[in-house]
């Protein structure tokens, strides 16, 4: 099937299997920062906005993301800098090997946007549905945290 | 009036420096595994057996072969030449009865995930489908998934050279000794403990991907591994019996690792002799599912003990009689888990006169069982945490007061824990300093006073303690040698460093990071070492080309060891560059110091010479001392005299729904000491991250089999790892009492916080629940057997 996506602003189009999930579409662009670790969509590494969204990219079909538009890490910041959440994570040292950091930042940006003055207890419940392995979360809350007040 | 000139030099160390890591992490710039794409790369899925034990009768390809896009299907007869993999680290003084993967399996499985046959296609979606055709005829076999029903009378034999399942029956200590104190002692408590089954899922999976040169019979093997150097080692001497100068190994950004890449796994080897098969890159990604079926495992001890004691609390005897769970083939270095890290390590933080562990290493139809964060010290010390709860319950004594009676004494050290350490002895230790800032963190009388009042209102709070030690710095490698310990080499570290001639540093270590933050402590050692600024600082791993040798990251070494190398390397370089610059300044190299990245006569800095301007000057080498070889740079290996010997306090406070059996973990503090810390922003993250490990086995994670030998947790679905709501913010101090073993003082924060948190948990429920007269609980304490057990215990 033919889809047309574009993607951290420039459009890309191609022909699929039906069947292919929107995250390896987006790893066979060479845009691997979008990570792929469980398979059954519990995890959250592959996490990008869809449309301003986040959602979980090994969950959608490409064929679903027909004509719209996709954000991932890579296109998160502009001009070359980095986004107030990326330097949360590196400030707060909110990551350690970095594997659910893209999904964790993209996860994040959308939890202040919809909710800019989070709790520690509205942070903890907003990133449910990622999983880290490396911090015990407990630097990435604080991340979170310094991003909102920087946003404030 | 003497006047001594003290230089303040400037350091970088024991600063929180921001990572040099995160840029490329925070952006998706960094590559991992599965993030190489080769030209012409082939991908591989592999086909892995559904019965727990079978044999094979056949295996037919045919129709996968077929499939579109499929490049080639091969079974484990395709590779009959290549032998069975190494088992690296083996019981110390004992026969073991080794059984390893092959690359894949022939004509028998023993696991549920046993690798039978490969599939190399043009995608991996293609690879995918055509697993779905390979017709495999197994002939099931009777299967056992207990360890303790496997070494039970008319068990299933799982190998034929492993009578009864035993893999190993290993001693420590003096039995007879022992028994006499257990004899006389006031009280003896026996108890049995389930360390149960972890599975240590790192976000990022195991692959690897790998080149062939035909001309030159070379591999490049890349490889989600801790120790590259270990694996080229591993596959060129003990696999393919090739110089190891025909591999080149290479790990990119490792997603986690927690022990589970370590080991050299039979599908690293398939890739590299795929790549020579089908005359093309291939990669191999394992899937979360292969992850939980087929990666390594963790603990999974049954563990029998008997402790005894005088009426005042001083305990005067520890016996164990433990089944370690190795799975059903063994990993690389599966004995060495629950012999050298977890035996000899069951004196705690306390003066026991009298130990004796037995542990019989057991096959069973599981997934292999290594190494797992902590590996063996998290079993030890959840026994001995447990043992002095037991002790203080029996004689209604306060658990805090057991632990300071029993405590080896700051005076104490070096320190000899009963001889089981084999010739090794406890570097330095402060043990009540850890605990008294613990108790005062938490409000110790306070907490008994408000849990007094809520036992009055029938609700069950609870404190629990961990008075830890563990071994870090692995290791000295002539105590490796003479008593058959550790990988059978070595385990010193190296660091090679060149400072360029525009005074850039260029440091190649051996240490192999999986999030730790190497790069950054590295270079915060080189930029305070040479004086040069943090950015001109860079760090290279990963690849076998073109570096020292080294022996990897896993044992909290990196620092210890490796850190070590670099720190004494720099000392050389720093020599070196003060008689370069004792020349250029015309000066006797007596009279010169070098200091904050000059070389300077003494008393006189302001004539000086930068390490920048000496860089160059050795590096262009037109006018250099007689004798002297251009360029600053510098190879040194660290071996070091011992291991060090971490140790600290951990506190947990809970609340008991008595309706629900829910476990509210309310607070969670931890005063650590492991020595001088170089960055108190990493540890901090090491501690956070490795408490959180421990905390999750002691109420959620367990790797569970059923009796057919299916993992019935095999999926993120069913496996509890912990989400961010499930703790509170964790409280984490440190003292520091550093080390003698090394120079740099620093002893290890990698495994910390997996080691001490898991009983100081299970301590603060029992605590809890004590009141109901329940004194132990097996883990994890999920509401379900929280609740069964109240109710049982109220009726």
């Amino acid at each position: 099937m033919h889809v047309a996506i574009t993607v951290n602003g420039v459009r890309r189009e191609a022909d699929l299997e039906p069947r292919v999930l929107l995250v390896d579409f987006l790893r066979d662009l060479g845009l691997t920062g979008t990570k792929i670790a469980c398979d059954t969509s519990q995890c959250g590494a592959c996490t990008i906005h869809l449309d301003g969204t986040a959602v979980k990219s090994c969950a959608v079909l490409a064929v679903q993301a027909d004509g719209g538009a996709v954000t991932t890490i890579e296109g998160l910041a502009s001009n070359g800098g980095l986004h107030a959440v990326q330097e949360a994570f590196h400030d707060q040292h909110g990551l350690q090997c970095g594997f659910c950091t893209p999904g964790m930042i993209m996860t994040t940006v959308d939890l202040l946007a919809g909710n800019p003055e989070p709790t520690d207890a509205e942070i903890r419940h907003g990133l449910e549905g990622n999983l880290c392995r490396c911090t015990g979360y407990e630097n990435i809350v604080r991340a979170v945290r310094q991003a909102a007040e920087v946003a404030r | 009036m003497t006047v001594t000139e003290e230089r303040q030099t400037t350091t970088l160390v024991g600063e929180s420096v921001k990572r040099v890591e995160d840029a490329r992490l925070i952006t998706g710039e960094a590559k991992y595994l599965d993030d190489l794409n080769l030209p012409g790369m082939a991908h591989v899925a592999i086909l892995r057996s559904p019965y727990a034990h079978a044999r094979i009768n056949g295996i037919d390809t045919s129709k996968a072969a077929e499939h579109p896009g499929v490049i080639a299907v091969y079974t484990g007869k395709d590779f009959e030449d290549l032998p069975a993999l190494p088992c690296a680290w083996q019981a110390g003084g004992v026969e073991n009865f080794v059984n390893t993967p092959r690359v894949l399996e022939i004509d028998r499985v023993t696991f549920t995930g046993a690798a039978v046959a490969v599939v190399v296609a043009e995608t991996k979606y293609a690879a995918e489908d055509a697993l779905g055709l390979i017709e495999v005829d197994y002939e099931p076999l009777d299967v056992v998934v207990d360890v303790e029903a496997a070494v039970a009378e008319g068990a299933p034999q799982i190998h034929e050279n492993a009578p009864g399942n035993i893999v190993m029956d290993w001693s420590i200590g003096d039995a007879g000794a022992t028994d006499k104190a257990l004899g006389e002692a006031d009280v003896v408590v026996k108890e049995r403990l389930v360390n149960q089954r972890l599975i240590p899922t790192p976000m990022e999976g195991r692959g690897a991907a790998a080149t062939y040169e035909p001309s030159t019979g070379e591999y490049t093997v890349w490889m989600t591994s801790q120790d590259p150097h270990i694996m080229r080692l591993l596959m060129t001497a003990f696999v393919f019996g090739i110089p190891e100068t025909k591999m080149r190994c290479i790990a990119l950004h490792v997603g986690g690792g927690f022990g589970t890449k370590i080991f050299l796994y039979h599908e690293y080897v398939l890739i590299a002799a795929l790549a020579q098969k089908v005359g093309r890159p291939v990669k191999w990604m394992e899937t979360r599912r292969e992850n939980y079926v087929a990666t390594t495992h963790g603990r999974d001890h049954v563990a029998y003990l008997e402790v005894g004691a005088k009426r005042d609390g001083t305990i005067t005897a520890l016996k164990t009689k433990t089944y370690a769970n190795l799975g059903g083939i063994l990993s690389t270095i599966a004995p060495g888990i629950p012999t050298t890290l977890y035996g000899r390590m069951l004196s705690g933080a306390y003066r026991i006169p009298n130990i004796s562990c037995q542990v019989l290493g057991v096959y069973t139809n599981t997934g292999m069982v290594d190494a797992y964060r902590g590996a063996g010290r998290p079993e030890a010390t959840y026994l001995v945490e447990r043992a002095v709860d037991l002790v203080a319950a029996e004689l209604g004594l306060d658990p805090v007061d057991v632990r300071r009676r029993n405590f080896i004494p700051p005076d104490a050290f070096p320190y000899d824990p009963a001889g089981i350490l084999n010739g090794l002895e406890y570097d330095t230790g402060d043990y009540e300093k850890a605990l008294d800032r613990a108790l005062e963190i938490v409000d110790y009388e306070g907490f008994r006073r408000e849990q007094e009042a809520a036992r009055k209102q029938g609700r069950y709070r609870g404190i629990g303690f961990s008075t830890y030690v563990e071994i870090c710095g692995a290791a000295p490698s002539a105590w490796i040698g003479t008593v058959g310990e550790g990988w059978g080499a070595s385990m010193w570290e190296s660091a090679m460093i060149r400072v360029h001639l525009t005074g850039k540093a260029v440091v190649t270590i051996g240490t192999q990071p999986q999030g730790q933050g190497h790069a950054t402590t590295v270079s915060q050692i080189v930029a305070s070492e040479l004086g040069i600024p943090i950015e001109d600082v860079t760090v290279e791993l990963g690849d076998t080309l073109n570096a020292p040798f080294g022996y990897g990251t896993y044992a909290s070494r990196s620092a210890a060891v490796g850190g070590v190398a670099v720190y004494n390397s720099l000392q050389k370089i720093k020599a070196k560059a003060r008689r370069i610059g004792a020349h250029m300044l015309e000066a006797d190299v007596e009279d010169v110091e070098f200091a904050d990245g000059k070389a300077f006569v003494k008393g006189a800095p302001d004539t000086a010479k930068t390490i920048q301007e000496i860089a160059g000057a050795a590096a262009l080498a037109y006018d250099l001392p007689e004798g002297e070889e251009p360029f600053l740079d510098d190879t040194t290996y660290y071996d070091p005299p011992n291991c060090t010997f971490p140790f600290g306090t951990h506190i947990a406070v809970v609340e008991i729904d008595a309706e629900t059996g829910e476990v509210s973990l309310e607070r969670y503090i931890a005063v650590d000491d492991v020595g001088k810390v170089i960055n108190p922003m990493i540890v901090d993250g090491q501690v956070h991250g490795g408490i959180a490990q421990g905390i999750a086995q002691a109420l959620w994670e367990s790797g569970v089999y059923d009796e057919d030998g299916q993992l019935r947790t095999s999926s993120l679905m069913n496996y509890a790892v912990p989400k961010a709501e499930f703790f509170p913010p964790f409280e984490v101090e440190r003292t520091e009492t550093p080390t003698d073993v090394n120079p740099l003082g620093v002893k290890g924060a990698g495994e910390t916080g997996t080691i001490a948190s898991t009983p100081a948990v299970v301590n603060a429920v029992v605590d809890a629940l004590m009141p109901l007269g329940i004194r132990h609980l097996d883990m994890p304490l999920t509401p379900e057997r929280v609740w069964q057990a109240i109710e049982q215990a109220k009726a």
